[in-house]
């Protein structure tokens, strides 16, 4: 197998499962490619009706065969039945070599995992965690599981690299002529960001529904003009208590709120924080404790921001309500309040995953970002961060929009722990990387704060004289003599099981099958 | 000339606005104590320790003193009281050279204070310590505590006297309110002894950890009579107390005004200071440097 070694020094196959490998060669170098699939024109009669009662007709009349692709939106997040309901129909229908294109895969849809080890579900395109990330991780999967972020899976859609024949869009609510909206009613979700592109690109587009609303649907989020047929279910298509949270909390741990002050802080010396200042968080509890105490410092020194975005949670839209931004832009919508506001609030603006995210069009929102607040499992002396798997080897975690915002924004903050529980989390070198070290500018953990010494911001910051500011070697070291010595190698097989592509589709690492 | 009585105390004017209070036997808690900016660190080895619990405690406190390192804090454990059958181990665990100090409970009697600074001379010799390395912090908790004040204060070894608010409550028969003025003659009277003998008075723990504004005031009010820190009991409780701590730029202002006269006054070997017109005492000079002091631990611990 011929191998090349990419930007980030990892080793990507020329070839994998008969298709090429592009390796990663830095930010903003990637391979611009013609679009490979155009999307395919359906005409219809004002005497047409489109609203039918049944999966099987649905999966019938979008044609799907063997080796076909289908699509899903995560946004009841681990209260979606859809996924599992599509499956367990393509099992019956005796069809097999199914690509799924979920924008990811949480624990509820650990009931296909069958299907996984029989064939059915050979490939998968996303991030994905839980009993199926496990599984993968095992070898269990004859394809391959393809990691992209949310902007790198819509570029995906877009240009064909992942040719959907239907997606499958559950929705809130829907009319009967294909008019989606998030906002309404008890599977309420908010914004439908991520299945934005699946309507526009797949060659047939199935909206999924237990609540058919009078004509016209109002707000229209996905349009009738995308939408070929509209399957009315009684059976729930989800579990409202497992679609958005109630409360998210702001951390409690001692630990969470120090790093997230010494955030606050780095903004701070880096001069960014100042009227028209945009920002993003995500839904963590240390990221919600960044965006109150942002929220309270702006307020205090009246600084009127341009806008936030996310992952919406109600921290970020009570920012909004107190004026502090301008307009929340919302791709997914964490919590109940987030929703309410999507609904209410003109200021509160829904977007779809490729004006979000999208590095292959004439402007994603990520680009007008000054600061990000991200994770990760695993940091490197390279600024290299792991967000998808653990310190033994296995697939965990997807991604989010991690690459994206890290690329887009001026300043992008990796808020970790140095350790967690006895496994360092700033090591020599991470066991996949996920976002290259390139877009890190500041690693804060609650002993120490690193950055990046090819950051712009660099000089600004070190002479922040009251920042614990180290180098991210001492760091490492610190963790390293704290829990007495280097973590070992995960054990792995020859096998690539998954790779981590880039936004623009070049390939940033492989994941091998761990040894059991 | 009336001969002032010539004390043997320790020279000791630490910053202590925050002494945080660990579990001893918790090692997630004992391992990160020292990253919160904390002034001191109290390893606890009493009351929130269960009895089935001391010996993994003391191991515990033992292995973490041989083995982290503590940065800028101050460390210090809160041994078991003398009327116990547990503080000699808990000594002999945790006399080690990086410890600073030794909180002792249920202080009652200067009689306790002696008894204990026999015991650690002793310590230090056998284990090749300097000298008086080790410092005494005891807490007043009872009735006879308060009434004996003024002796222990008066204590070898003793750098602070720490008042401890739930159980003299229990012991005098007090009910605790929101602002604490149930405990004003008695906090005066701790602070008034310590500033009689040149160390410093701590304040008792605030209860509701999810209540910082109300510690906030509480320390304001505490500063204001004459404590010179705090305890707290949640890494929560350091941001508001530092807080309360901070001088304004007035008194910073004021307080390098001050100094500098001083400073000056020395070098040209005049006797009296002035500063904008009005005439500077010594005491008024030390509190000036206090409160640069207080300036600068907030720059470090923000």
């Amino acid at each position: 197998m011929k191998v090349n070694k990419n930007s980030v020094g990892r080793d990507i196959p020329d070839e994998l499962y008969g298709k090429k490998m592009i390796p990663f060669t830095g930010k903003g170098k990637g391979p611009y490619r013609e679009r490979k699939s155009t999307k395919t024109f359906r005409e219809s009669t004002p005497e047409q009706t489109k609203v039918i009662k049944s999966l099987r007709s649905a999966i019938k009349k979008g044609e799907l065969t063997d080796g076909g692709t289908i699509s899903f939106h995560h946004h009841f997040r681990n209260g979606d039945y859809l996924l599992n309901m599509v499956c367990h129909e393509v099992a019956k229908m005796g069809l097999k070599n199914i690509s799924l294109v979920p924008s990811s895969i949480q624990s509820i849809h650990k009931e296909i995992l069958p299907y996984i080890e029989k064939g059915i579900i050979t490939n998968i395109n996303c991030g994905t965690s839980g009993v199926i990330a496990n599984a993968i991780s095992k070898g269990k999967m004859e394809g391959l599981l393809t990691i992209r972020s949310h902007g790198g899976r819509a570029r995906s859609i877009e240009f064909g690299d992942v040719d959907i024949d239907i997606a499958f869009i559950g929705a809130p609510t829907c009319d009967m002529y294909g008019n989606i909206n998030g906002v309404h009613d008890e599977f309420a979700c908010g914004a439908l960001g991520y299945a934005f592109p699946d309507a526009h690109y797949a060659k047939y587009v199935v909206a999924v529904t237990n609540n058919i609303v009078p004509y016209p649907n109002n707000p229209i989020s996905i349009s009738q003009n995308l939408v070929d047929t509209v399957v009315e279910l009684d059976k729930p298509i989800g579990d409202p208590k497992g679609i958005v949270s109630t409360t998210l909390r702001v951390t409690r741990d001692p630990k969470g709120l120090r790093i997230a002050r010494d955030c606050v802080e780095i903004i701070k010396a880096s001069g960014l924080l100042k009227d028209g200042f945009s920002y993003q968080s995500g839904a963590g509890g240390t990221a919600l404790a960044v965006t109150q105490f942002v929220h309270e410092y702006m307020k205090a020194k009246n600084i009127k921001g341009s806008f936030g975005m996310g992952g919406a949670t109600e921290a970020l839209v009570k920012m909004l309500e107190d004026g502090i931004f301008e307009a929340v832009l919302d791709v997914q919508s964490f919590d109940t309040y987030a929703v309410k506001s999507l609904l209410n609030n003109p200021k509160h603006l829904e977007m779809g995953a490729s004006q979000y995210a999208n590095p292959f069009t004439p402007g994603c929102a990520v680009n007008k970002l000054d600061t990000v607040i991200l994770g990760g499992t695993e940091v490197d002396v390279n600024f290299n961060i792991n967000t998808s798997t653990e310190s033994d080897g296995r697939i965990m975690h997807g991604m989010g929009g991690h690459q994206d915002t890290a690329e887009g924004a001026k300043l992008t903050i990796i808020a970790v722990p140095l350790l967690r529980g006895r496994i360092p989390i700033i090591v020599d070198e991470v066991v996949s990387i996920n976002s290259p070290g390139e877009n890190i500018d500041v690693v804060v953990t609650e002993r120490g704060i690193a950055v990046n010494p090819n950051s712009q911001h660099y000089d600004t910051l070190m002479k922040a004289k009251h920042l614990n500011v180290k180098s991210i070697e001492q760091l490492k070291e610190e963790a390293e003599k704290l829990v007495g010595g280097k973590p070992k190698d995960p054990k792995k097989t020859d096998r690539i099981v998954a790779i981590i592509e880039y936004r623009d589709g070049s390939v940033l690492d492989v994941i091998y099958q761990v040894k059991v | 000339m009336v001969e002032k009585k010539k004390t043997t105390k320790i020279k000791d004017q630490l910053l202590r606005r925050t002494r945080l209070y660990i579990p001893g036997n918790n090692p997630a808690m004992v391992q990160n104590a020292m990253i919160y900016g904390a002034d001191s660190l109290i390893f606890d080895l009493e009351d929130s320790i269960p009895i089935a619990e001391k010996d993994a405690a003391r191991i515990l406190v033992r292995n973490a003193l041989q083995t982290l390192d503590f940065k800028d804090s101050e460390v210090t454990v809160r041994i078991n009281s003398l009327d116990t059958e547990l503080y000699d181990d808990d000594l002999k665990a945790i006399a080690h050279k990086k410890l600073d100090g030794i909180l002792l409970p249920k202080t009652e009697t200067l009689e306790e204070i002696l008894f204990l600074d026999n015991l650690l001379t002793n310590l230090e010799e056998e284990r090749n310590l300097s000298q008086n390395k080790i410092k005494l912090m005891p807490i007043i908790e009872s009735a006879i505590g308060v009434l004996n004040v003024e002796q222990i204060a008066s204590g070898p070894r003793v750098v602070a006297i720490g008042l401890g608010g739930e159980d003299l409550s229990a012991d005098i028969g007090l009910r605790r309110t929101k602002d604490g003025r149930e405990l004003e003659y008695i906090s005066s009277k701790i602070i008034i002894a310590c500033a009689a003998n040149k160390i410093q008075a701590i304040d008792t723990v605030y209860v509701d950890v999810n209540d910082t504004e109300g510690l906030y005031n509480l320390t304001l009010k505490a500063i204001n009579m004459g404590f010179q820190g705090k305890s707290v009991i949640h890494p929560s409780q350091i941001e508001p107390v530092h807080r309360a701590f901070m001088p304004t730029k007035e008194e910073i202002t004021k307080a390098k005004r001050i100094i500098k006269a001083y400073k000056e006054a020395i070098k040209k070997g005049s006797g009296a200071i002035s500063v904008d017109g009005r005439m500077v005492d010594l005491p008024v000079v030390r509190r000036s440097e206090r409160i640069l002091k207080r300036a600068q631990g907030n720059k470090k611990t923000k």
